[in-house]
């Protein structure tokens, strides 16, 4: 959050990033449930490879989002916001994640639209299981940080500066690929 | 105005909706769409209502304050959206089985929700480990081609997809 408007109308202002919050999110949630990702059904779906309704709503996402993102950058009106990322952090932690998308069959944001949906198993079984997995980590962080989250850092950079390239070198052929895996997809009558 | 009352919208208009919407947040809020931090600020205000100020004191929620930011107003707003559209078009039900699970496992509520919650506990621990989710690491991370971001986005496939194989054809 800005620190930089203190003083006046402190309360106003401190409201309205969160204001904007909730409207972003109201948007997303619809967007999710008219996706139909909001559904146990269609995410275990695209985990069997049946159903890939979730990877054409991600890189569609992506794709757009992408292309948008980085040209506001060359323009210089936004900035990036890079994760950091070890291979103890993101390939363990990222396949621990894949075990329970799996078995719950919803993700954070995706159950919060499945809460809107009516869904009760993400209400009473998810949200429950999601609260005391967080809890349990923040637990045991002190034990992880400076450990196993440590293993194989490469910090929050993103794939152009890891190949040392102007963004463009990797977006444009990255955009054919994305767009032609989807087209693959829709041939092969997924 | 049909387009609203539709139960379902094609994924790539969806997708591109979704897209559109990270445009906006980067540039109103400076910030990336994403959802878990949420629920780990959640898990630290719940536990502050039982043990009071020293959960305060915990290295991780030094780091992750349990309090309600954007993001958290965020993920508020998702259920509020997904109610929405879910009215609109009738697509609203309350339901405790998913039909895909209940045509292998049954319909028995207690083991979909036994099961419900052991997902959300690895969900929720894995989320935090690798510090995002399906949509800050699978969504926004990948669409700034963080590095962190596309390890962890194929891991989370690659453990989801060989989970639910096993899930659906050895045990189920």
């Amino acid at each position: 959050m800005d620190n930089k408007q203190m003083e006046p109308d402190k309360k106003k202002k401190k409201l309205s990033p969160l204001l904007w919050g909730l409207v972003f999110g109201i948007v997303f949630g619809f967007l999710l449930q008219k996706g139909g990702v909001t559904r146990y059904d269609v995410i275990a779906g695209q985990l069997l490879l049946q159903d890939f309704t979730v990877l054409k709503v991600m890189l569609s996402a992506v794709l757009t989002g992408m292309i948008g993102i980085y040209f506001m950058k060359t323009l210089g009106w936004v900035e990036l916001h890079p994760k950091p990322g070890s291979v103890g952090i993101s390939i363990i932690g990222g396949l621990i994640f894949g075990v329970g998308f799996a078995v719950l069959g919803y993700c954070p944001g995706t159950i919060a639209g499945a809460i809107g949906n009516g869904y009760l198993d993400a209400l009473v079984g998810g949200v429950v299981g999601i609260l005391l997995g967080a809890g349990l980590f923040a637990s045991i962080y002190p034990k992880l940080k400076d450990g196993i989250l440590k293993k194989g850092d490469f910090g929050k950079i993103t794939l152009p500066q890891l190949f040392k390239v102007n963004d463009w070198v990797v977006i444009v052929p990255l955009c054919i690929l994305l767009a032609g895996l989807l087209y693959w997809i829709e041939k092969a009558g997924f | 105005m049909n387009w609203l009352t539709e139960t379902h919208w094609s994924p790539y208009i969806v997708g591109i909706g979704i897209g559109i919407l990270s445009w906006l947040t980067f540039l109103i809020s400076k910030k990336p769409i994403g959802c878990s931090t949420a629920f780990a600020r959640t898990s630290g205000m719940i536990e502050k209502l039982f043990r009071g100020k020293k959960v305060e004191q915990k290295l991780y929620y030094k780091e992750v304050e349990p309090v309600v930011d954007w993001e958290w107003m965020l993920v508020l707003g998702v259920v509020i959206g997904a109610l929405i559209s879910a009215l609109l078009s009738g697509d609203f039900r309350w339901q405790w089985v998913p039909s895909r699970w209940a045509a292998t496992f049954g319909t028995a509520v207690f083991p979909r929700v036994i099961v419900a919650i052991t997902g959300g506990i690895c969900l929720g621990f894995g989320a935090r480990w690798a510090g995002g989710c399906t949509s800050g690491h699978g969504i926004s991370g990948t669409l700034q081609l963080a590095v962190s971001s596309w390890v962890a986005a194929i891991s989370f496939f690659i453990g989801g997809i060989i989970t639910a194989l096993l899930l659906y054809n050895v045990i189920g």
